[in-house]
């Protein structure tokens, strides 16, 4: 039976040596610093790069973020501060449902939220999607951690005459950042990753593009249609973006662990 | 030391003032923040309810019942895609299943120490994995896999069996559903190894006090007991794989046509929506389209709800496997 195990255990570590083994192997040879650099050329031409999908996702995950973050955290920091509030039960309640629900799902809501009303698709309305994902993945992280905070460390404030939101702030949330910074970090290279709530909000574009209320293109939206399109000069592109798309994800999520590792080992 | 001179404009009953009003301001902006989660799920169902209507007027809930997808003459029924996103999603957890509790049982009760962290550390990165990469993947590597070996070979063996007859496609059922099997294997054993963790030692020092050896104590008293946990973790990896896109999209071939046979090509609600949305025809189509949205929520919702329920009662309302990913 252990045999079987083990057995299970290398089928299972397998996919993903194989995966980021194809990616290099593939990927690898189309990058060069023109690739980062330079926008795409039409099919039948090389040396087009992804620029203005690097770009695109910088912008649309960095707005997503604005929103998502500020959101997540405040509600993560009512749920642990008011527990047994009936706001807090709900709003805990409600964060499960929307941590379940299909990414595509959420896609159609922020079309039909901002792209049918304002009749143009724009990189707004994907960040705000890619907001909507992030929000219970901060707040549950946020509960969390802030619980894990001694209620010694608050006691000890309130008593010095600290008010509840000083508290709150300087004490409470102090102890936590760390934590909550892994967290959100997670969160962000979760959703630099999403494609299916992008395809019908962002669309994606073969321009660099700064407006937000227009198009916008994304890396996971770029190795979507070159890797459906019929070049074999674009199933190479998609490779290569795939391969800069996994690296983004990857550090993200490696630094967030790392963060929490070395907080844990140097209290220990 | 110099004597403070504290401002006589503020007394101490002054500043206790101030720190309500600050008080009440830190808690109405929490209050607005905490408050948004709600409302925006409300706001979801309504904008999907809203989208589906002329499709919910039209064909009520016959549509989940009608197998004619046709945007031009304006036909819509969704019952072949409900089949397979349901067919697709069980096939992937037939071949998740096994392999993650493997790993899970493995790595929580009979792996040496030092390589479980690592383990469980490589096989959460799979979670870390945009699903457009896995759908890369699975167009340029994995299918002719399939193609030239494992599909042939399943034919010639088990060709007897209705569902693994006819053409070879390359995009098929079976197809998605592995690469969905990839995807959600991480998930179901993240949190079955969470659930495992926290059955009680004595339980396991019980078993082995009466003589049962250690597998025997694995089966006999860990997995029982942690049984209800186990199953939401599976329903919780089923809830990935209904609402997963990309991959599937990329994978399934797109036809709307129900067929016995795994290598045929399939559809699922997810990607009727990727593919078909920005280019619906008319208000008719995206309304129809909407619904399909709808009922994939409502399949996800309970679906999760069921998997939670499961989970917490393991647990005692600790959120096993809520923070993850």
């Amino acid at each position: 039976m252990v045999g079987l195990m083990i057995g299970a255990v290398i089928l299972a570590v397998l996919p993903l040596l194989f995966i980021l083994l194809n990616l290099v192997l593939k990927g690898a040879g189309s990058l060069s610093l023109a690739f980062f650099t330079r926008m795409p050329v039409p099919a039948g031409e090389t040396g087009g790069g992804v620029a203005h999908a690097i770009v695109g996702t910088l912008i649309i995950v960095g707005m997503a973020s604005l929103f998502g973050l500020p959101l997540g955290i405040g509600a993560g920091v009512f749920c642990a501060e008011y527990p047994g509030a009936r706001l807090a039960k709900l709003t805990r309640f409600v964060s499960d449902v929307m941590n379940g629900t299909p990414s595509i799902v959420v896609g159609v809501f922020a079309w039909a939220l901002i792209v049918a009303r304002t009749k143009q698709f724009s990189a707004l309305a994907g960040s705000c999607a890619l907001a909507m994902l992030m929000v219970p993945m901060v707040m549950r992280t946020t509960e969390e951690l802030i619980k894990l905070v001694p209620n010694s460390l608050r006691e000890a404030a309130l008593a010095l005459g600290y008010s509840r939101w000083r508290t709150s702030v300087t004490i409470v949330l102090r102890t936590a950042l760390p934590g909550i910074v892994t967290g959100s970090l997670l969160a962000v290279a979760r959703i630099a990753g999403e494609t299916a709530p992008l395809l019908f909000t962002a669309l994606g574009s073969q321009f660099m593009s700064l407006k937000i209320t227009e198009p916008m293109a994304a890396l996971p939206l770029t190795v979507f249609n070159y890797a459906i399109g019929p070049y074999e000069e674009w199933h190479r592109y998609a490779w290569a973006t795939a391969l800069v798309l996994i690296m983004v994800v990857l550090v993200l999520s490696l630094a967030a662990r790392l963060a929490t590792r070395q907080r844990f080992s140097g209290n220990a | 030391m110099a004597t403070t001179i504290l401002p006589e404009s503020r007394t101490a009953e002054q500043s206790l003032e101030g720190s309500r009003a600050g008080d009440r301001l830190f808690k109405g902006v929490l209050v607005l923040a905490a408050l948004a989660v709600p409302v925006l799920m409300a706001f979801l169902v309504y904008e999907l309810y809203t989208g589906a209507r002329p499709a919910i007027v039209r064909y009520g809930l016959g549509f989940i019942a009608g197998s004619t997808w046709d945007p031009v003459a304006e036909e819509f029924g969704a019952f072949p895609l409900i089949v397979g996103t349901l067919l697709s999603s069980f096939l992937a957890l037939l071949i998740a299943v096994p392999l993650s509790l493997g790993v899970a049982i493995y790595l929580t009760e009979f792996a040496p120490r030092v390589i479980r962290q690592p383990i469980a550390f490589v096989i959460e990165l799979l979670a870390a994995i945009p699903s457009v990469v896995y759908g890369l993947w699975g167009i340029f590597v994995l299918i002719p896999i399939l193609k030239a070996h494992v599909f042939p070979f399943l034919r010639d063996t088990l060709g007897f069996l209705p569902f693994f007859q006819g053409p070879i496609y390359g995009p098929s059922m079976l197809a998605a559903s592995i690469i969905l099997a990839i995807m959600i294997m991480p998930f179901i054993m993240s949190v079955s190894r969470e659930v495992l963790i926290a059955v009680p030692g004595s339980q396991r020092e019980a078993a082995l006090a009466l003589g049962a050896t250690r597998w025997e104590a694995v089966m006999s008293a860990i997995v029982p007991y942690a049984r209800s946990g186990i199953i939401g973790a599976i329903i919780l990896g089923l809830g990935r794989a209904l609402g997963e896109t990309m991959a599937v999209t990329m994978l399934i071939g797109n036809r709307n046509e129900l067929s016995a046979s795994l290598f045929a090509p399939g559809y699922t609600m997810a990607a009727v929506i990727a593919n078909e949305f920005t280019e619906a025809v008319g208000d008719l189509h995206l309304a129809a389209l909407a619904y399909v949205a709808l009922v994939l929520f409502v399949l996800t919702v309970l679906v999760n709800a069921a998997a939670r329920l499961l989970i917490w009662r393991v647990s005692k309302g600790g959120p096993v496997g809520g923070k993850g990913a």
